[in-house]
């Protein structure tokens, strides 16, 4: 079965090799990136269906042992991870169709998207700390390109400070992996579950939890390192901004979850400590940030803050019920946060601006995106039934077990700035009357384009509203992939072969 | 060996951040790349420093007779500096683009991305 765990990546890459000479015709070009993406979905499915039939899954490349050779490992959280970029990726790609201009396309927009989406995939699959780090450059690397493409003044200017500030964390991130493998002699994460338990000098590894906070957070944007993402991502096309708000975030999110749960024992507990404090600040301060803006897709860009800190919460609090909630937090943020910026661009494509104070009608020119926006915005400030109730009530019930009122009260507030800020959107763009009677109706843009804008946004939206009506099947995956998490025997018999018995009442 | 190792390490980090600290980019890019060097410089020295001792085994030999050169580090160092001149490669010419586009390097000037809004004026 390795090839399969191999797809996720080797899809995207061939990808962006095909339609790398196709660049200079718009249509053959997007058409193979969307034909691309439909086979990535395809086969994170097929990954998805084979952990959930057969449980976790490794693959040695090249057949070299486990903690030598590069190995792939799917478990539950890493297989949902997937599906849910297959899904982003082929919306986005779908959506990019319309929203990308030639001039964009010929420089290869598709290459770096689909480049992006094979560092994601790799992301998640891999199980070994330095290929972790290659992906984490790869996406960078293509990160930089589809943020910078086109050189309007603006992107470049957002673009510095994203190099700036990313390049920081790639060398915090350098340096801790050196240094794991310097204390330990391995870099393979099943392995290092073992080996650190087993290195005894505390102080060293209390340093090393420490970089790794910092190295992943500045990527997840946790608290005080997240200056980056609100310089940034407006910026570029709309399009770059949906699939950078709803996945590369997360992969940093990702990396936290996974190294604080498999790679350090989950008694330590001061890296845990530290990432509540940041958690709840980072929650308060996206919020504000976005109560304070006036600017579509800087109100959205605060936003994506706020909720890493809910799914950093969700690690932090560390228990089963904690991490459950935030694996469905992240599953239904990222539907709903990359479904809000695609309206946005919409929006903007209808009304002309992406600025507040300038635009307005839309309810009453497109009574359907507004419909979309609805479920979208109020999901995430967690109305039932919609699909952020769900994910809350898991994360309150979570904080309310550990007798952790404080989390409960910032994380109520938090919900109801976020329904001030999007309500605010509701009411500037939606229902009051455009300042200068501008907006077009839906039915006005020409009829391609009305499909490839809206057929995305309403798959998004339908996710939304299945996730929130029935919750039931998501909620038990998670709960499952929780267990996992905390008690990674499965995962390290995947990888190495060998039973580990876990004590204790977790 | 290690010590003066270390020692290196350090001042490439102390003066790496001196010139990050600067506004201008250029400076910042230069201290980026000390400390990039320096990130590197560490990992070598986390995987052991022996003298001369490369890590090869004599024929007909099953295990090296002595301790030998862990070559893992010289491996993920390799990779580290192909990844990271790509990065800084890419960074410089970004830099040179801002310059050419917008005309300066200092980093308080630009304000494209995140205007400062006029004094005395509210927002909406």
């Amino acid at each position: 079965m390795s090839w399969l765990l191999a797809l996720p990546f080797l899809i995207p890459i061939l990808t962006a090799l095909a339609t790398f000479p196709a660049r200079g015709r718009k249509l053959l070009c997007g058409f193979i990136s969307v034909a691309g993406c439909a086979l990535l979905l395809a086969a994170t499915i097929a990954i998805l269906v084979l952990v959930e039939t057969g449980g976790t899954r490794a693959a040695q490349m090249g057949d070299w042992a486990a903690p030598f050779g590069i190995t792939l490992v799917a478990d539950r959280l890493s297989a949902i991870m997937l599906l849910i970029s297959g899904i982003v990726g082929f919306c986005v790609s779908l959506f990019s169709l319309s929203d990308i201009r030639k001039y964009r396309v010929k420089l290869g927009f598709h290459s770096f998207f689909q480049l992006l989406l094979a560092g994601v995939c790799g992301s998640f699959i891999t199980g070994d700390l330095f290929n972790l780090y290659v992906w984490f450059e790869v996406m960078l690397i293509a990160s930089f390109a589809l943020l910078v493409i086109g050189g309007d003044r603006i992107q470049l200017d957002g673009g510095i400070k994203y190099v700036a500030l990313n390049l920081v964390s790639t060398l915090l991130m350098l340096t801790s992996i050196g240094m794991t493998y310097g204390l330990t002699g391995t870099l393979n994460m099943a392995q290092l579950h073992i080996s650190l338990a087993a290195v005894d000098n505390p102080s060293a590894v209390s340093a090393l939890a420490v970089l790794f906070i910092c190295a992943f957070g500045i990527k997840a944007a946790i608290f005080p390192l997240f200056f980056w993402l609100p310089a940034s991502y407006h910026a570029p096309p709309v399009t770059v901004t949906a699939v950078f708000a709803g996945l590369l975030t997360k992969v940093g999110v990702y990396a936290l979850i996974r190294t604080f749960t498999l790679i350090f024992p989950s008694e330590l507990q001061f890296p845990h400590s530290i990432l509540l404090g940041t958690a709840l600040l980072t929650m308060l301060t996206g919020v504000l940030g976005a109560a304070a803006h006036y600017e579509f897709r800087k109100i959205l860009a605060f936003h994506i803050i706020s909720q890493i800190g809910f799914l950093v919460l969700g690690l932090a609090l560390n228990s089963p019920l904690a991490l459950a909630g935030a694996v469905f937090y992240m599953i239904h943020n990222i539907v709903a946060k990359t479904n809000l910026f695609l309206i946005s661009g919409t929006a903007k494509r209808l009304t002309g601006s992406f600025e507040l104070s300038e635009i307005g009608g839309l309810y009453r020119a497109s009574p359907l995106l507004s419909f979309f926006f609805f479920i979208a915005a109020f999901s995430l400030a967690g109305f039932p039934p919609l699909s952020g109730f769900w994910a809350k009530l898991l994360l309150v019930k979570a904080s309310l077990d550990q007798a952790a009122y404080f989390v409960v009260a910032v994380a109520l507030i938090t919900g109801i700035l976020t329904l001030f800020s999007m309500s605010k959107i509701w009411a500037e763009a939606f229902l009051k009357d455009h300042p200068k009677d501008y907006c077009q109706r839906l039915q006005d843009i020409p009829r391609y384009e009305r499909y490839e804008r809206l057929l995305p946004v309403a798959f998004l939206a339908l996710i939304t509203l299945v996730l929130g009506l029935i919750p039931g099947p998501l909620i038990d995956y998670s709960l499952a992939a929780a267990r996992e998490l905390l008690k990674p025997g499965e995962y390290i018999e995947a990888v190495l072969g060998l039973k580990i018995q876990y004590v204790g009442n977790r | 060996m290690e010590g003066p190792l270390a020692l290196v390490v350090g001042i490439l980090i102390a003066t790496g951040v001196y010139l990050m600290l600067a506004r201008n980019l250029l400076h910042y890019l230069f201290g980026l790349i000390l400390i990039s060097n320096a990130a590197n410089l560490a990992i070598f020295v986390a995987g052991r420093v022996t003298r001369a001792a490369p890590p090869l085994i004599p024929q007909g030999m099953e295990v090296a007779p002595g301790p030998i050169a862990n070559p893992l580090p010289q491996a993920l160092i390799l990779t580290a500096i192909v990844i990271g001149f790509g990065l800084l490669a890419f960074a410089l010419a970004l830099i040179a683009q801002a310059y050419k586009v917008l005309g300066t390097l200092d980093v308080d000037t630009m304000r494209i991305a995140e205007p400062i809004p006029p004094k005395g004026e509210k927002s909406p």
